[in-house]
């Protein structure tokens, strides 16, 4: 697939602080790429380089093969969904929708045509004269895509859009944004920090901390391989503990040596060790070398949480079926579902 | 109780708004003959269209045309400070300077002093052998003497009301969201169009009382024109002040008065309606 954008040893500074250390990543045609990761980790400082509205303090930025740096937001030919919509409030529905058009010059019926088209799209038939302020939260953010989207851009940015949307209006837009992304074969780089958000609708997640870029994978990949222990910690809920690996295929940890498919490190060398809530089975008492007591039960619809004491750590347990607290169980995991990582450097935040 | 907090206001606004307006209103349309008895009447407003000259053109009449005069003078004087304001506040509003700029400062400081002692330091700045022309002749320039000519008066009335045209846009500009710009940036306009299509059409409101706030004062003021001018100058401002002061002739005085107000009324209301339209402007006409 050919890149369409690059980014190459990005660098931001804002006065002596470094918001962006180094930046290299690349975008794919078609591709949606997500920016996850904590506020102020420097995702929209990223997105906001990309569409030209900051300049890098170093690295260059190049668009099929070529730098953009030295070109002006409204000569990039890619389009921004914003964070808060910023749509023009003295302008009612169908003149925001056409405003990037009206710019180009296109013909009255053309400019028409486009805006009933974009309409359907986004399931606004019938609001072209309604004024910006009298429209909810979702449909204002509706007409901020399509008048993004009716300029066909080659590349989409989208801000957390739908970060001001409440939980079920969210899911809905989630499924019909990536179902538009597919449809109009459109690149998407988005921005959110809600990890599921990004699970449910990236090709490509970019993990991103304090101004870098921690790992870049497909969903499953950054699910079931986390990097290190930010990047676990982040995206869905994990047990995080340190642990030593005596040999290729062995980890000691929590006082229990496990079977495990890792190998390639050194002899004794430290790791932290990653196990997934969902992927510890509650097995008798006598079936694991690892037992402990249930401290903790809360319901989650789906599943039980449950919290398990058991050599030095509390563990997070996912389970269809509740065990009683107070009860001894055993803790069982399998060796594939024991995810070894290399100690990093610096806290878990 | 939330009635009773608002007594106070609306005894302030009876004592200091409606009472004098009401009395404006019954001195314009009555009149006291010889005896002493008070009557209505209608001929002020009369006398102030017709004046004393009912064979001349309307507009060259004595009092249509004062009041002619000082409707152009707040015009020119509404459109320069539009002209030289309206630039001031889009760079004071720009990302360069904050809200403590040292320009800011600078146009509000004026207003701290007195209208009367600033209007007065122009006397000083602009007579005969004032600053300018002490500075004129030093560099070797003719000197200019325009203290007490039209210019003057116009100098001193846009430099006394610059301030308030500069606030209301300022602060228009400045609550504007920064991404709605780059929004239009973003949609491929440029510069002048962002400034045409979305910068100015949303910063009419701060426009319309920019514009509001110095053609109103200008339209009525006589300080500056009788200290600049010369006492040449004659406004409807003087004639009020006149009528009321030196000739005695309150009913008179009051029927301008009620003129002004009608004028203003009718100036607000173009006002409202243009910027509305205005800030409809920028939109997909169908």
């Amino acid at each position: 697939m050919p890149r369409l954008i690059e980014l190459q040893n990005i660098v931001k500074n804002f006065g002596h602080q470094t918001v962006l250390d180094h930046i290299n990543l690349y975008i794919n045609q078609n591709e949606f790429l997500t920016l996850l990761g904590p506020s102020g980790c420097g995702k929209t400082t990223t997105l906001r380089i990309i569409g030209g509205f900051e300049q890098p303090t170093g690295g260059d930025l190049l668009f099929n093969g070529e730098s953009i740096l030295g070109t002006p937001p409204h000569k990039r030919q890619l389009n921004t969904v914003f964070q808060k919509y910023a749509l023009f409030p003295n302008m009612n529905v169908a003149e925001n929708i056409a405003f990037g058009l009206r710019i180009k010059k296109m013909s009255k019926p053309e400019i028409l045509e486009s805006v009933n088209n974009i309409l359907k799209l986004v399931n606004l038939v019938g609001f072209e004269k309604r004024s910006i302020n009298s429209l909810s939260g979702g449909q204002q953010q509706r007409v901020a895509i399509a008048r993004a989207l009716v300029c066909k851009p080659a590349v989409l940015l989208l801000d957390e859009p739908l970060g001001a949307l409440d939980l079920k209006l969210r899911k809905e837009m989630q499924v019909e944004l990536k179902n538009m992304q597919q449809q109009l074969g459109i690149t998407f780089v988005y921005v959110t920090h809600d990890q599921e958000e990004a699970l449910t609708m990236s090709d490509t997640i970019a993990v991103m901390n304090e101004g870098r870029i921690l790992q870049i994978g497909t969903p499953e990949d950054i699910y079931n391989e986390p990097k290190n222990a930010f990047v676990a910690n982040f995206i869905g809920e994990s047990n995080i503990i340190p642990g030593t690996m005596p040999e290729d295929r062995q980890v000691h940890f929590a006082d229990v040596t496990f079977t495990c498919i890792d190998f390639g490190f050194e002899k004794n060398e430290a790791v932290d060790i990653v196990v997934r809530p969902e992927d510890i089975e509650i097995v008798p008492e006598n079936a694991s070398p690892l037992t402990g007591i249930v401290t903790n039960v809360t319901f989650k619809g789906v599943h039980y949480e449950m919290r398990v004491d058991a050599n030095g750590h509390s563990w997070k347990v996912h389970s269809t079926v509740q065990s009683p607290v107070g009860e001894t169980v055993g803790l069982s995991i399998k060796p594939d579902l024991i995810h070894v990582m290399k100690k990093q450097k610096g806290r878990i935040s | 109780m939330k009635r009773l907090f608002g007594y106070p206001y609306g005894l302030w606004l009876t004592i200091f708004v409606v009472l004098p307006l009401g009395l404006i209103g019954y001195y314009s349309i009555t009149a006291t003959d010889a005896a002493g008895n008070t009557y209505f009447t209608l001929r002020h407003f009369h006398m102030f269209f017709e004046a004393s000259f009912p064979g001349q053109p309307f507009f060259s009449r004595l009092y249509v045309n004062v009041a002619v005069r000082s409707l152009r003078l707040a015009l020119m004087t509404t459109v320069i400070t539009f002209i030289l304001g309206y630039p001031v506040a889009y760079i004071m509003a720009g990302k360069g300077f904050s809200d403590k700029s040292v320009l800011l400062f600078l146009f509000i400081a004026p207003m701290w002093m007195n209208f009367l002692v600033r209007t007065y330091a122009w006397l000083a700045i602009l007579s005969r052998n004032g600053i300018l022309n002490t500075f004129l002749a030093w560099l070797g320039l003719p000197i200019l003497d325009i203290l007490f000519t039209d210019s003057a008066v116009l100098l001193g009335m846009v430099y006394n009301f610059l301030p308030f045209m500069v606030l209301p846009i300022y602060t228009a500009l400045k609550k504007m969201d920064p991404r709605i710009i780059e929004a239009a940036q973003d949609l491929g306009a440029n510069s002048p169009r962002v400034f045409i299509r979305v910068v100015f059409p949303l910063s009419m409101p701060g426009v319309v009382s920019g514009i509001t706030m110095v053609f109103m004062p200008a339209a009525a003021t006589f300080i500056i024109p009788n200290l600049l001018g010369g006492g040449q100058y004659f406004l409807l401002g003087n004639l009020v002040e006149q009528q009321f002061l030196r000739v005695g002739n309150w009913n008179f005085g009051a029927a301008i008065a009620v003129i002004m107000i009608g004028l203003m009324l009718v100036s607000t209301f173009i006002l409202s309606w243009f910027g509305r339209a205005e800030a409809k402007e920028g939109g997909m006409k169908e």
